[in-house]
């Protein structure tokens, strides 16, 4: 079986529509990641006992079942308490919650890398719990913790496969589909497989570039 | 409740297959993690340039795009392997790809000086790694590797997508059948989540079992 250059310079605006919505779910997703790991690690963090171990629970709970069965949940189990949303918009919410978990982990540690005297430091200072994280804390955490959102994002990116099995049209949705078809799988998989490579070598160089951006200047190597 | 009992046997064979897959994966994995990590690393570049290639190749494309490409596309190059092979091969070296970090990493740790000890000790390059360097690293890596295998529990529900009844493929079945989609995907995450908390437990019993004697690590 030969490699039809042809074929692949066909189907290649399709590909490319598709791509774009992969990158649509990637942001998307990783917007929530964002903020539903902030909500876990706030959670994480409470006073009350309870709290914090139930949050933990659901946190390793997401990390370690699979993602395709965290959509098919939300897909399937959403509908019938009445909430019904587009497949694309399932499938970011499970990816955000999925790496929202991850994303809590990330935050957690950053929070935890801030010596306790730069906390004791602000108590001294008058400051108050929120000034204290605005102004002290998260200056200090966040930097380095945005290699590791980073490798979330990237991650999220090669994940956005799995949303096709609750029909959303991505790249590899699209691929698959074109390949049936045709009864030619070759070009689009082999064409998909590498629109990924390009996307998550290209992504790497870009959070370097954000990274040594948000690095204090004292840090700089 | 009572549906999930009636399909215990579709559910149970699942989890068998779920699991074949995780452990064959796993151990194809793992090899691969040590043979690209360690000749990431080598002085010869006829070593290290595949294992460049083969660790970005693999990292850099997503799972389901290898599994698919290997399940759809090899056929058509004359090369036809049973679906299960396929979802071994792709979770095995992507996941593979990924440890290979774990290994340098945990060589890297192992503080310089127990090399500079093994070479004034006149120990050969081999010996030092394996008397010296592995036993240290193997530590490190542990943990590590456990949490790598809970990746690859959670890989291997996409084996699902290729035709293969894993625990995900029967639950899918399960709810075409009947309406009760809450509780069979319920219970098919928690029973995804005691089989990651015994794979972790195990993880640590043996991290446990090689900190034996090391300073500060009995715990």
């Amino acid at each position: 079986m030969e490699f039809s250059f042809e074929l692949l310079w066909e189907i290649l605006p399709q590909l490319l529509r598709a791509t774009v919505v992969t990158l649509e779910a990637t942001f998307c997703g990783f917007f929530i990641a964002l903020v539903v790991g902030l909500v876990m690690v706030t959670f994480m963090r409470a006073r009350a006992r309870g709290v914090r171990i139930a949050a933990r629970l659901v946190m390793e709970f997401l990390r370690a079942t699979p993602l395709l069965v965290q959509v098919y949940f939300l897909f399937f189990v959403l509908p019938e308490f009445g909430i019904s949303l587009s497949p694309f918009l399932t499938g970011v919410i499970a990816l955000g919650c999925h790496y929202g978990a991850y994303a809590a982990e990330a935050y957690r540690a950053g929070l935890e890398a801030v010596p306790k005297g730069q906390w004791e430091a602000a108590v001294s200072l008058n400051y108050g719990r929120l000034a204290t994280y605005r102004h002290i804390v998260l200056p200090q955490a966040l930097p380095p913790i945005v290699p590791s959102l980073g490798n979330i994002a990237i991650a999220m990116l090669k994940d956005t496969p799995i949303l096709a099995a609750v029909t959303v049209t991505e790249l590899m949705f699209v691929a698959n589909e074109i390949g049936s078809e045709r009864f030619q799988y070759t070009e689009p998989v082999t064409a998909a497989a590498l629109i990924y490579l390009v996307l998550s070598l290209a992504a790497a160089p870009l959070i370097n570039l954000i990274d040594r951006r948000l690095r204090p200047q004292e840090t700089r190597a | 409740m009572h549906i999930v009992w009636e399909y215990r046997q579709l559910l149970v064979e699942g989890v068998r297959i779920t699991l074949l897959i995780t452990a064959l994966s796993a151990v194809l994995a793992i090899f691969m993690a040590f043979a690209s990590g360690l000749a990431r690393d080598a002085r010869s570049p006829l070593l290290r340039v595949p294992a460049i290639i083969y660790i970005e190749l693999f990292r850099g494309t997503s799972l389901l795009a290898q599994m698919f490409w290997l399940f759809f596309v090899l056929p058509s190059f004359g090369v036809n392997m049973p679906a299960l092979a396929c979802g071994v091969l792709a979770i095995g070296l992507c996941n593979g790809a990924y440890g290979s970090e774990i290994v340098r990493g945990a060589l890297r740790a192992v503080p310089r000086g127990q090399r500079e000890a093994a070479i004034a000790l006149n120990y050969s390059r081999a010996q030092t790694f394996r008397i010296i360097l592995l036993p240290q690293a193997a530590r490190i890596m542990a943990p590590l590797f456990g949490s790598l295998v809970i990746e690859i529990l959670k890989g291997s529900s996409l084996v699902s997508l290729i035709t293969l009844a894993d625990l995900t493929f029967q639950a899918k079945n399960i709810i075409l059948v009947h309406l009760n989609t809450t509780t069979v995907l319920s219970v098919v995450l928690v029973i995804y989540f005691l089989i990651a908390l015994f794979i972790s437990g195990g993880a640590r019993r043996i991290e446990r079992a090689l900190s034996r004697g090391v300073d500060g690590a009995g715990r």
